[in-house]
């Protein structure tokens, strides 16, 4: 059934213009000599002033932006791989998976960290840890929960304020959500714990960070378990409302990546990009005012361990192990 | 003058021996070196001819043990080697000079004065006629107190004159005697020489007198 | 006129090939095909050490994978643990891929990746494929599951890129290139210097050949390594032969002058001692005859004879230090009584102190013939006038009052057995002044005739 329906999805995709993306916009002059068609999980406000700056060096070029959540984006470059030059997503594994399968274009001459690249091919731009976001008023006179096991105990302690205000991603719509929660669950037993917790006190399941943060703000959940704090701290009219918790037993932190499609038509353009992205998140720590945050020194990597690049991010790709894991995590969240 | 011939081939020895008579010599032979020891050791000579090849040893030992034993008679080597080294070796051994076989009885002669008259300086060969003292090692001729000296060949011809006094010499046997016979010269040469002598003899007593057809003499007044 | 006398040693030798060359060639080529079997056997090793390890790793992944398969509820189930691919990490992040199947129906994975059959007793297989573009070593294993009343079996295979092995790999070729290019470097150094140690007796040999004067026939006392000693004991017997029969010929031909020449010295003897005897004109003529005949030939054969040996000691030039006055002096000396028969006197003048570099036998042979010619040709009373003189080169002037050369003859008169037509009666072979021009030569001079304009001839021996 899911087959037939991304076949549908992918008809769609290539046949109509009218693919449906989140968004789509167009950066740079209006006749071009070449036009960069960037594929993306990351809204495009966080993008906006980047691709500015970028153009702005290249004034030749154009950028067009589309804007996709992390599973459509991975089906929808591995449908028509050419039609895109640059594939940013939140989601590593997928990212890890294209790569790995050969859909990437290697970009020799960028010197990058290490633990921030992957064959030379992959480029990692930003470290953003999973949060736990909670509104403050459901918390006034109460400590705001710093670990997991902290937020089981408040959950327990009071039900009724929590019943049906909880919130996470639907890890079987968003590849990020998937990513968060088999990290966690592969890091510690509590991520169960507090699923079965959270899911039998009724829980809103969610495709996007930005969702989650609008619910927040407008109370309609008061806490939200592995949202994006880059998302939520970036809503500026949020900041009184809204508590940004890392938590402290097992910080989960994920890197937005981005690669060269190897079936890129400007691979050199596409490659520069590629370049200033990385170059510009290695070196101004996000403080001129760019929205993304950047991509930590490894000084911090000892401190917050990221989710690693490697062959393992295939492991929870693999047919029988992801089925388990969602049958499992619907049996805990869906009662 | 008294000559030792140290020589084995018997009829050289022969030849030489005669020779040195015809010229008035007294001369001994000794056919092997322990002769010649011998003879050398008890007899005074003037001057030794030593030929190399011997039965009994080398002529060099021979020579060598002479130059070691203080005798000091000078010794003329007759070689049959014309090899230069070896001259100059036998000249290292003590030899006073050599002559290489077969020789010119006239140059073994002229070498004998030459040696002796380097080696002893003094006058023992003397030959006095009448009032005539004549030198032939020294080739002077001394009449009273006036010495005259002589030319090689006047000196040769008044050696033979001398020799046999009263005797008639012919221009012929004069001239072999006098000039070799690769010598351009004629017979006629001689008369000059007879005539230098005469003057040398002009204020002596002795004359030489021409003999028409015959030769010529050596008269005492 | 100049004379090509004699011969230089290494014309004479056959020249193949040299033992040098041989021996560093030998050992130099030795040590390539060394160096390059060593860098073979090393990198060949190599690869398959790092081979090993990269398919212990895909093992273990395999394993790992095979070992998390359960039958649950009549279904398969494999929860492999992160570990299963996170060892597969490399520094040079090489690619994985995998495949899971139940019999021959993919349960997860790549699905076009190569299935190779499990034969035999080997539970595992490994091999190197080409997948996605890329060479992968690929690591398969099955396992069998029995459940209540099913019996399946598990396929797992892992493969990996190889950029992480071919990495490692490059780094150990350079590093075995490094050191065998080292290796090879010093055993070449060696070889040149073995092979120099091994010619140095050899040279050493041949250098005291070379140096030996032409008569030090003895033998060789130098030790030498064994393999030489044969050479040497020849080269000794070779010697020793040559010393002896150089001697008996020696011997031989001083015994037959001997034989011959006193005979001849007998009759000359006899016949002058006759000469003064007869009267008869035909009887002397005869007797004449006899001696000049006698003299003819002695004179002839003690030149040849000195010839022979001045062209064999040119060759072999023994030069020393000595002074050109003293030896002319010595040559007056000897020459005086014959001189004197002639009533012919010789002057030495010129210089006190003459120093040249020479052959003393053989510069004392020219001269002596140089002075033996002008008393041939000069007439009775008459002066023979020796000059020598150190400007600008050393030089011995020989001047007589004879009729001079013949002008239009002079070339001629130097070579071999000729004779000047002016001679007449008189004696010589005509090898006099080759000999001297023969030493002249020798002694990088030159022998130069001319008639002097107040008459008689003069000769230049000059060095």
């Amino acid at each position: 059934m899911r087959y037939i329906l991304l076949l549908i999805f992918a008809f769609f995709g290539t046949l109509a213009t009218a693919q449906d993306w989140e968004d789509q916009q167009l950066f740079g002059p209006s006749n071009p000599a070449r036009t960069l068609r960037v594929i993306s999980s990351t809204d495009t406000s966080f993008f906006a002033p980047i691709i500015a700056q970028f153009l702005a060096q290249n004034p030749q070029l154009a950028v067009e932006y589309l804007v996709t959540s992390t599973t459509a984006l991975d089906q929808t470059f591995r449908q028509s791989p050419q039609s895109y030059d640059v594939v940013i997503s939140s989601a590593m594994d997928l990212q890890f998976k294209l790569v790995n399968d050969g859909h990437a274009h290697k970009v020799e001459d960028i010197s990058h960290p290490d633990w921030a690249q992957w064959r030379q091919s992959l480029f990692a731009f930003t470290t953003e840890p999973a949060a736990i976001v909670v509104n403050r008023q459901a918390f006034e006179g109460h400590p705001i929960p710093g670990t997991r096991q902290e937020l089981i105990q408040a959950l327990r302690a009071r039900p009724d304020v929590f019943r049906n205000r909880l919130g996470t991603y639907d890890v079987r719509q968003s590849g990020l959500g998937y990513l968060f929660a088999t990290q966690d669950a592969r890091s510690t037993e509590t991520y169960w714990r507090l699923m079965e917790v959270m899911g039998s006190m009724g829980l809103n399941l969610y495709c996007c960070s930005g969702d989650m943060i609008n619910d927040l703000t407008t109370g309609k959940i008061v806490v939200a378990y592995n949202v994006l704090g880059s998302y939520a701290s970036a809503r500026k009219d949020a900041q009184d409302i809204l508590e940004i918790v890392l938590p402290s037993d097992f910080p989960t932190t994920m890197m937005r990546t981005g690669f060269v499609s190897s079936h890129s038509r400007h691979p050199e353009f596409a490659a520069a990009f590629i370049r200033f992205l990385a170059g510009l998140q290695l070196e101004n720590n996000g403080q001129d005012g760019f929205p993304l945050p950047p991509l930590s020194p490894a000084r911090d990597i000892e401190r917050q361990p990221t989710i690693s690049l490697g062959p393992a991010l295939m492991t929870y790709l693999d047919s029988l192990k992801k089925q388990n894991f969602l049958q499992e995590w619907e049996n805990a969240v869906v009662q | 003058m008294k000559f030792l011939l140290v020589e084995d081939n018997l009829e050289l020895a022969q030849a030489i021996c005669t020779r040195m008579q015809l010229d008035g010599h007294v001369i001994d032979h000794a056919d092997r070196i322990k002769d010649a020891q011998a003879f050398s050791e008890t007899g005074e000579y003037d001057l030794i001819l030593l030929d190399i090849m011997l039965p009994d040893g080398d002529g060099r030992s021979f020579l060598k043990r002479h130059r070691a034993g203080q005798n000091d008679t000078p010794v003329i080597v007759l070689t049959a080697r014309s090899q230069v080294s070896d001259r100059i070796s036998m000249l290292d051994l003590g030899a006073d000079d050599y002559v290489t076989k077969p020789f010119d009885h006239e140059e073994l002669q002229a070498r004998c004065r030459a040696v002796l008259r380097r080696k002893t300086g003094t006058t023992q060969t003397v030959v006095k006629l009448a009032d005539v003292n004549f030198d032939p090692v020294k080739g002077a001729l001394k009449i009273g107190a006036d010495e005259i000296p002589l030319r090689n060949r006047e000196l040769r011809l008044l050696e033979l004159l001398f020799n046999a006094p009263g005797q008639i010499f012919s221009k012929q046997k004069l001239f072999d005697r006098l000039f070799s016979y690769d010598d351009d010269v004629s017979e006629n040469a001689i008369e000059v020489y007879i005539g230098r002598l005469r003057k040398h003899l002009e204020k002596s007593q002795l004359r030489i007198t021409t003999h028409r057809g015959l030769g010529y003499r050596l008269d005492h007044d | 006129m100049v004379w090509d006398i004699g011969w230089t040693m290494t014309d004479s030798a056959h020249i193949h090939g040299s033992l040098r060359n041989r021996l560093a060639y030998t050992l130099v080529g030795g040590a390539a095909i060394l160096a390059i079997l060593i860098f073979l056997v090393v990198r060949n090793y190599a690869a398959q050490i790092a081979q090993q390890g990269q398919d212990d790793v895909l093992g273990a992944s395999v394993t790992s994978i095979l070992d998390a398969a359960i039958i649950r509820d009549g279904k398969i189930e494999i929860d492999f643990p992160y570990a299963s691919f996170s060892m597969l990490s490399t520094p040079s992040d090489d690619r994985v891929f995998y495949a899971i199947h139940q019999d021959d129906t993919l349960l997860s994975g790549y699905p076009d990746l190569p299935r190779p059959q499990i034969q035999g007793t080997h539970d595992r297989d490994f091999r190197s494929a080409l997948f996605n573009g890329a060479n992968v070593r690929l690591a398969t294993a099955t396992r069998v599951l029995i459940g209540a009343d099913v019996r399946t079996e598990i396929k797992v295979s892992v493969a990996q890129t190889q950029d992480a092995l071919s990495g490692t790999l490059n780094r150990i070729s350079r590093n075995v290139g490094l050191f065998v290019a080292g290796f090879f470097l010093l055993a070449t150094l060696l070889s040149f210097w073995a092979t120099s140690t091994t010619i140095t007796p050899l040279k050493r040999l041949t250098n005291s050949v070379t140096r030996r004067g032409p008569k030090d026939l003895s033998p060789f006392v130098k030790p030498v390594p064994v393999e030489m000693a044969p050479l040497v004991s020849s080269l000794n017997y070779l010697m020793a032969r040559l010393d002896h029969s150089l001697k008996q010929s020696e011997d031989f031909i001083a015994e037959a002058a001997h034989r011959v020449r006193t005979p001849l010295a007998t009759v000359r003897s006899h016949a002058e001692s006759t000469l003064h005897r007869v009267e008869r004109e035909d009887n002397r003529q005869a007797l004449r005859a006899m001696m000049r005949a006698i003299d003819e030939s002695s004179r002839a054969a003690g030149q040849l004879l000195d010839h022979a040996m001045i062209t064999f000691r040119a060759d072999h030039l023994e030069l020393q230090d000595l002074d050109l006055v003293d030896l002319v002096r010595d040559l007056v000396l000897r020459l005086t009584p014959i001189a004197e028969m002639k009533d012919i006197e010789l002057r030495l003048s010129g210089d006190k102190d003459v120093k040249v570099k020479g052959d003393p036998i053989l510069l004392q042979n020219a001269l002596r013939n140089l002075i033996d010619n002008a008393l041939k040709y000069a007439p009775s009373e008459s002066n023979i006038d020796i000059i020598v003189s150190a400007d600008p080169v050393a030089r011995v002037d020989v001047r007589d009052q004879g009729a001079g050369f013949p002008t239009d003859r002079m070339p001629e008169l130097v070579s071999r057995f000729s004779r000047g037509e002016n001679a007449g009666n008189t004696i010589g072979s005509g090898l006099g002044l080759t000999i001297a021009q023969d030493v002249a030569v020798a002694h990088q001079g030159a022998l130069v005739l001319s008639n002097r304009p107040e008459g008689g001839a003069c000769v230049t021996f000059s060095f």
